[in-house]
């Protein structure tokens, strides 16, 4: 551990800079800009082809951008060809080499840099170490599990010391249970070692759950880049709030800064519009219910999510609004029930209504 | 009802037995025929004396050096197509996977093209070509492997398809190259040692094609293995045909080894890494 501890944690910063890169008269990246500060962590988040792993492979070296600049550590490596980057990579899945061990695969970056067989030996054992695969060190790719191979791409591609860390979707092929934890240790891993890494995903809440700062992306340019609970509070465009987190679109009027919507009065973001009709874009944890039989919504259906629960319930405007509730208040609502729904007054987004 | 499926079953195998013992027959006859010929002896009687002059290499230079001849020029000609198919083959169609995945069908077609044409129409075709290669190599039979190999490409060209659809070559190589592997690395470090099997069965296939080939060495009027003995059947039939059979039982074995190298066990690739793991770990 300690040969692991004194040689990483450097941590540079990257900068990438109007990034274009075309496929015929598709925009797969349009003007991307990106700075990640050094030895941060930041997920890149969007639907799937709006050009998360274009700028990934742009940054690798494994494409190059037809315009724009990218600076890792302050040094132009625009032109500096992959295996020359020092970037250490875990694809989706079936990237370790299939002739070699596990040991072996974690070890061929260090061949290749002409390390003495005692460093790798050491190296590699302290990296599977760090993935926590001491004991499946012998072992080759079609002899472990999904999980415990991306573990081995992990360890190889921080055997290297590599600048920056790339992870293209990395958990995408393993089930639920496996994701979960291993997002969770990538993320520890990553704080041990400190080497910056940008982290592709399409997935939410693995984003917001993993990364110091999340990048959603849409159409190949970056549409916000903040802060997990700053995307989730402040989105800034119709686009992100939709995507981040579930959100209701209810009808209302904006005033001075403020919506009326639901009853209830919410100060509005920056970014919103300011006054007429506007759709106001509400958290399901921003809307109170109480069972009232004046209500002017019916309950529609309650589900269980482990923690909390929600109720949808359909307002008398024929909306339908999804309200998050304690898990242990789901029965009380059942289907049928008239209840009142108010608008809390956390800051909500509102657009124009079309 | 399970009487009924256990006497369909029982018919089923009693024909696929009586198929499987008339093609035997069918392969295994003239095989039988052309035992029984090299072994007559003067008078009705059996010797192996076809056989013991067949083994003595010595023998067979001085009383047949025309067979020493064809039997060098085929080895040499089988060692140079293996050669030049690979290095022609491997890198083109790794490539074409990694960055011309559009040309991919262009390659294929090209590759397999050499089935729909007659070898007469090839020794046409290529008649100009070989008087230019006379005129620049000089005359030797072992040019010929420039023609086998396009006799040999659609056979290897599905072997190492097959191999390289076993893989993620391109996922392998990225990941190779990211960690530093130049191009040259990714190839011999990377891709060629998941691709043993592939290429073994393509070198297999190019062996055994190009030591039974005949028309397009005899139409050149080169003498390779095939058109010395049949040459030398017109003299000395015995011996003739006992090489023939021993190309033959050599084709077969050749094929037979190839089985296990890629046989549905391996193809997955897993065997070889087995076999590895337990070499290595004491
Ligand atoms: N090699 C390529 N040829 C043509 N189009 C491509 C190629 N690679 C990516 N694209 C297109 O570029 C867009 C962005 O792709 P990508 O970066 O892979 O998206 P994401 O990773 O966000 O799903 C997609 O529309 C995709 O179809
Ligand atoms: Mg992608």
């Amino acid at each position: 551990m300690t040969s692991m501890t004194s040689t990483d944690g450097q941590g540079v910063a990257v900068q990438l800079t109007g990034l274009r890169r075309t496929y015929g008269a598709l925009n797969a990246l349009d003007h991307f800009t990106l700075h990640i500060a050094p030895g941060e962590l930041v997920a890149l988040l969007g639907p799937s082809g709006c050009g998360k792993t274009t700028a990934l492979r742009c940054l690798a070296g494994l494409e190059d951008p037809d315009s724009g600049r990218i600076e890792v550590g302050g040094r132009d490596i625009t032109s500096v060809p992959t295996s020359r980057r020092d970037m250490g990579m875990v694809f989706q899945a079936y990237s370790l080499f299939p002739h070699m061990t596990a040991r072996q695969n974690v070890e061929f970056g260090l061949q290749l840099r002409k390390r003495s067989t005692q460093e790798r030996r050491t190296r590699a054992a302290d990296m599977l170490d760090l993935v926590g695969l001491s004991d499946q060190a012998d072992k080759y790719a079609h002899q472990m599990s999904g999980g415990q191979q991306q573990r081995v791409a992990l360890a190889r591609a921080l055997a290297i010391e590599p600048q920056v860390l790339l992870l293209d979707e990395p958990l995408s092929a393993l089930d639920a249970k496996v994701r979960t934890q291993l997002r969770d240790e990538i993320r520890r891993i990553q704080l041990t070692v400190g080497t910056t890494t940008l982290f592709v995903t399409h997935d939410q809440e693995e984003a917001l759950a993993v990364a110091d700062r999340v990048g959603v992306m849409r159409a190949g340019h970056l549409e916000q880049l903040a802060a997990p609970e700053e995307l989730y509070a402040r989105p800034t465009s119709e686009f992100v709030a939709d995507f981040v987190g579930l959100t209701n679109r209810l009808p209302g009027t904006a005033v001075d800064g403020h919506a009326d919507v639901l009853g209830g009065r919410v100060p509005l973001l920056d970014g919103s519009a300011t006054s007429g009709e506007v759709m106001v874009l509400v958290r399901p944890e921003g809307i109170d219910i109480a069972a009232d039989p004046a209500g002017d919504a019916t309950v529609l259906s309650g589900s269980f999510l482990g923690a909390h629960g929600r109720v949808t319930a359909e307002t008398a405007g024929g909306h339908h609004v999804v309200v998050q509730v304690p898990s242990s208040a789901v029965a009380a609502y059942p289907p049928g029930t008239r209840v009142r729904l108010t608008a809390r007054g956390d800051r909500a987004l509102a657009v124009r209504a079309e | 009802m399970s009487g009924n499926r256990a006497a369909a079953r029982r018919k089923q195998d009693v024909f696929r037995w009586v198929t499987i013992g008339v093609c035997l027959l069918f392969f295994a006859l003239p095989l039988y025929g052309m035992l029984e010929f090299t072994t007559r002896g003067p008078g009705g009687t059996r010797s192996a004396q076809t056989w013991a002059t067949l083994l003595d290499f010595g023998k067979v230079s001085a009383e047949y050096p025309a067979l020493k001849e064809g039997f060098l020029a085929s080895v040499g000609l089988a060692v140079l197509t293996v050669l030049i198919m690979l290095v022609l083959l491997v890198p083109t169609m790794t490539w074409v996977r990694l960055r011309l995945p559009g040309l991919s069908r262009t390659v294929e077609f090209l590759c397999l093209l050499p089935l729909t044409v007659p070898a007469i129409v090839l020794v046409v075709g290529l008649t100009p070509v070989y008087a230019w290669v006379t005129y620049l190599l000089g005359e030797s039979t072992l040019w010929l492997s420039l023609a086998y190999v396009i006799l040999v490409l659609p056979y290897a060209y599905r072997s190492l398809d097959a191999g390289l659809r076993a893989i993620d070559v391109k996922t392998l190589a990225e990941a190779s190259r990211s960690l530093g592997a130049g191009w040259g690395t990714v190839m011999m470090r990377v891709i060629l040692p998941n691709l043993r099997t592939a290429v073994l069965s393509a070198s297999f296939l190019s062996v055994a094609l190009v030591l039974g080939e005949f028309t397009i060495a005899n139409l050149f009027s080169r003498k390779n293995l095939q058109v010395a003995m049949y040459e030398l059947g017109k003299s000395d039939a015995q011996i003739s045909i006992a090489v023939g059979l021993a190309a033959l039982v050599f084709g077969f074995l050749v094929l037979f080894a190839m089985s296990f190298v890629g046989g549905p066990r391996s193809a997955t690739a897993a065997a070889p890494r087995l076999r590895r793991t337990r070499k290595e770990s004491p």
